[in-house]
């Protein structure tokens, strides 16, 4: 649904993108400032070690032949247990929507459970499936799902009638009215069920990993603490914002692709 | 067509839409409301209905039951003698916050009708170019809603309505949002569009000014419960435009509807 024709950038524009680079530098500028001066400090500079050590640390799990194998496991459990979650929490926000039973009876509960940290029942999990992969992707699987089920849920009931009724009076059916009614109007939220998923993903990783991984993100950052290897532990949660970040700007992408048709929200 | 009086209720012609004895009643946490009790109406081939009435008098649910949204809690209304059930593309109905699809351009709103009616997409496509032409937005075809401003939405919303080729237009306060002079403009534009094809329309608004200058007949509704409480014919002669206003018959016709919608209003502020 792009729009046919890239117009060129009018001057206020060009003014607009050069401030948000300018804005990013600074503030790019300002956290390193607070950094270095925390890396100085006699009783932050043990957790906060400057860039090059960070740097520096962040070889030694290369050479340990650490870092990949965790980056690629982290990544394989967030991918399998947000898909499941996308999968699942999808058509349960439908159920959802559109039979009360099915709403009175989850909702509750996926609300209960929401607010559980996910440290907490960890090892039941654990307990139940043995180690390996498979309590990591479960775990990951559940917090996904409750973020992105709620959120999905609460779009559909947002859905403007008015809409549902002008395509009722055009002769729309009711396949009609789901394929392209309810889901093109659903498609914001599922973008914003996505982007918090992909955020509960990653901020469970740490509880998923907690117990019995052999390699991992979450895994290393607990191994590296009990050693005190702060170098490389700063390196790895670095690493897991920026994963975060370039994630979020790929949904934001993704987001002006598909919504552009949504009326603009205006930046305060 | 010139010099037709407005009054159109003559033995012999086709009655369009029947509505018998209606009457709606809503349950809500504060016990049951009866938006509509005893509402009878007879609305003619080719007329153009006016109904006016303070707010909450039914007009809105009336117009929600003719098109078939909601359903009558007693009493029937009838389309050509056929039993009202449900929607259909039939009775074509315009909304006053304009109902347009954002994620789809002015085109592909247009064509959602006759998609709907399974015409092939070439058809689908000249039947939209048709009625977009017929509201003048020719070269807004491949914009999306979000870059039309208000008086353009409602006239894509009522070449879509159009696109199905309706027997009647329900419209609810259709330029109700819009400022005064797109509201004179579209008025104007959609009396030529009525004097041209004389698709029967029934028009609900707040604004007697608006009544008196498209209707033949003005119904007059009063509130609590919501029951037809006057008819007034405009006997003034087609084709009209925003000039009808300053003729002293329209006046007259104004301040005398406007009179009884006071009345009501007062009552219903009591």
């Amino acid at each position: 649904m792009s729009r046919k024709h890239r117009r060129d950038l009018t001057h206020a524009e060009k003014m607009a993108v050069a401030s948000n680079w300018m804005w990013l530098a600074v503030s790019l500028a300002v956290a390193l400032l607070v950094w270095f001066g925390l890396s100085k400090g006699q009783k932050t500079g043990r957790s906060f070690p400057f860039i090059y050590a960070v740097a520096d640390g962040m070889k030694t799990m290369i050479e340990r032949d650490a870092l990949w194998s965790d980056f690629a496991s982290s990544m394989i459990s967030v991918a399998m247990g947000f898909g499941l979650g996308f999968v699942t929490a999808l058509p349960m926000a439908f159920l959802m929507a559109w039979y009360a039973p099915v709403r009175r009876i989850i909702e509750p509960w996926i609300n209960f459970i929401r607010n559980i940290p996910a440290l907490a029942y960890a090892p039941l999990i654990v307990i139940m499936l043995g180690v390996g992969r498979a309590p990591s992707v479960v775990l990951i699987w559940i917090c996904t799902f409750m973020t992105m089920c709620i959120t999905i849920f609460h779009g559909i009931r947002n859905i403007d009638n008015t809409l549902v009724k002008a395509a009722r009076v055009l002769g729309a059916n009711d396949m009609d009215i789901f394929f392209r009614i309810t889901l093109p109007a659903t498609v914001p939220f599922i973008l914003t069920a996505v982007r918090l998923g992909l955020s509960a993903g990653l901020t469970t990783l740490l509880a998923a990993e907690s117990t019995g991984a052999q390699a991992g993100l979450g895994m290393r950052i607990r191994t590296l603490q009990t050693t005190f290897e702060t170098n490389a532990m700063l390196g790895y949660i670095i690493l897991i914002g920026i994963i975060g970040t370039l994630l979020n700007t790929l949904v934001d992408f993704i987001e002006r692709r598909l919504t552009s048709w949504q009326e603009k929200r205006e930046e305060a | 067509m010139a010099g037709e009086t407005g009054r159109s209720v003559t033995p012999g012609e086709n009655v369009k839409i029947q509505i018998k004895d209606v009457k709606k009643e809503y349950h809500g946490d504060h016990g049951t409301t009866v938006a509509l009790n005893g509402v009878n109406l007879d609305i003619m081939e080719n007329e153009f209905i006016c109904v006016v009435g303070p707010s909450g008098c039914g007009k809105s649910t009336l117009l929600n039951v003719l098109a078939g949204l909601h359903e009558a809690s007693s009493g029937d209304c009838y389309l050509d003698g056929e039993r009202i059930v449900g929607t259909d593309v039939k009775r074509g109905v315009v909304f006053q916050q304009y109902a347009l699809f954002p994620w789809q351009t002015v085109i592909q709103n247009v064509m959602f009708g006759p998609q709907m009616r399974r015409l092939p997409k070439a058809e689908c496509e000249a039947i939209a170019r048709k009625y977009i032409k017929m509201v003048g937005l020719e070269d807004f075809e491949n914009s999306y809603p979000k870059e039309l401003s208000g008086g353009m939405k409602q006239r894509v919303a009522i070449a879509r309505a159009y696109a199905n080729n309706p027997e009647v237009l329900l419209m609810d306060e259709p330029f109700g949002a819009l400022d005064a002079q797109t509201r004179a403009q579209l008025q104007t534009e959609l009396l030529k569009t009525w004097e041209e094809e004389r698709k029967t329309c029934f028009f609900i608004t707040h604004d007697v000014d608006e009544a008196v200058l498209l209707a033949q007949r003005v119904v007059i509704m009063s509130a609590r419960p919501g029951r037809i409480k006057r008819i007034v014919d405009i006997d003034i002669p087609y084709p009209r435009d925003q000039g009808t206003k300053s003729q002293p018959r329209f006046m007259e016709l104004k301040a005398e509807i406007w009179n009884e919608v006071y009345q009501e209003y007062l009552e219903v502020r009591k």
